[in-house]
């Protein structure tokens, strides 16, 4: 029988098709960044992709049940520590950059940029949006994270299509992060 | 009889095996790896082509000998 985890497929692509009326609504998916950290720190493991991540339901859903996966093996290297920890400090890093250019507008240095990168190189106007209710900054960072919510989403449907339907798991970067936390907890018990 | 078997060293630990396997044998130890309990798996293979990592492989083993009495 179905629970209602079952179901967070629907919370992810509301959350993709909603920055596209308001790019503030981006700010929520910091929730998918902060509960798995939050949970494999308090000792649940790999609780959130094994039973809770919505974006991997969505690539089950899209690739397994719609049939939109070829279902090949993914190449090993992608697999290997050095990539998916390769990935994870490129992403992070790409990450810090998105914040610093936050700060410089929160501190007056840079006016607003209503773009959205993806793929960390293609910009997208993207100024049909009201951001005038809040500080240029908030806009900003709304504007940063949703570029780093659509470019991983993006990579997780093309590995999707060319792979299984959810190699995304395997070089995700909050993936890596939860598994190293837990790896490092284990360690630390025993 | 066929038992899957998991490459835990590469294991990303996404859980996707232990979501389709119909018989519930398989769990993620500590978020680090999926293990196996050779005791309840029936080696369908289900979670080797689910694996999006292709680290399952479903193999040939030998049954555990009994100690003679």
């Amino acid at each position: 029988m179905k629970k209602w985890n079952d179901y967070l497929w629907i919370f992810s692509a509301v959350y993709l098709i909603s920055g596209f009326f308001n790019i503030l609504f981006a700010w929520v998916g910091l929730i998918c960044f902060v509960t798995p950290l939050l949970l494999s720190i308090m000792g649940k493991g790999k609780i959130y992709c094994n039973s809770y991540c919505g974006r991997g339901q969505l690539f089950q859903l899209l690739g397994g049940r719609l049939g939109l996966s070829s279902n090949r093996s993914i190449p090993a290297f992608i697999r290997s520590r050095w990539f998916r920890y390769g990935f994870l400090a490129f992403f992070m890093t790409m990450f810090m950059i998105m914040l610093f250019s936050t700060f410089l507008v929160f501190n007056g240095t840079n006016s607003l940029k209503e773009v959205v990168t993806i793929l960390w190189t293609i910009k997208l106007p993207w100024n049909w949006t009201n951001t005038a209710m809040v500080p240029p900054w908030v806009a900003q960072f709304a504007f940063g994270f949703y570029s780093v919510m659509l470019t991983s989403t993006i990579l997780g449907l093309l590995t999707m299509f060319f792979f299984k339907p959810r190699s995304w798991c395997v070089y995700c970067p909050m993936g890596t992060m939860t598994q190293g936390i837990s790896v490092l907890r284990y360690r630390g018990k025993n | 009889m066929r038992k899957a078997v998991v490459k835990q060293t590469e294991c990303v630990a996404c859980g996707v095996c232990a979501k389709t396997c119909p018989r519930r044998a398989i769990s993620i130890f500590h978020g680090i790896y999926a293990t196996v309990s050779e005791e309840l798996c029936i080696g369908c293979r289900k979670c080797e082509k689910a694996c999006p990592a292709s680290v399952i492989e479903v193999v040939q083993k030998e049954p555990a000998k009994r100690e003679a009495v």
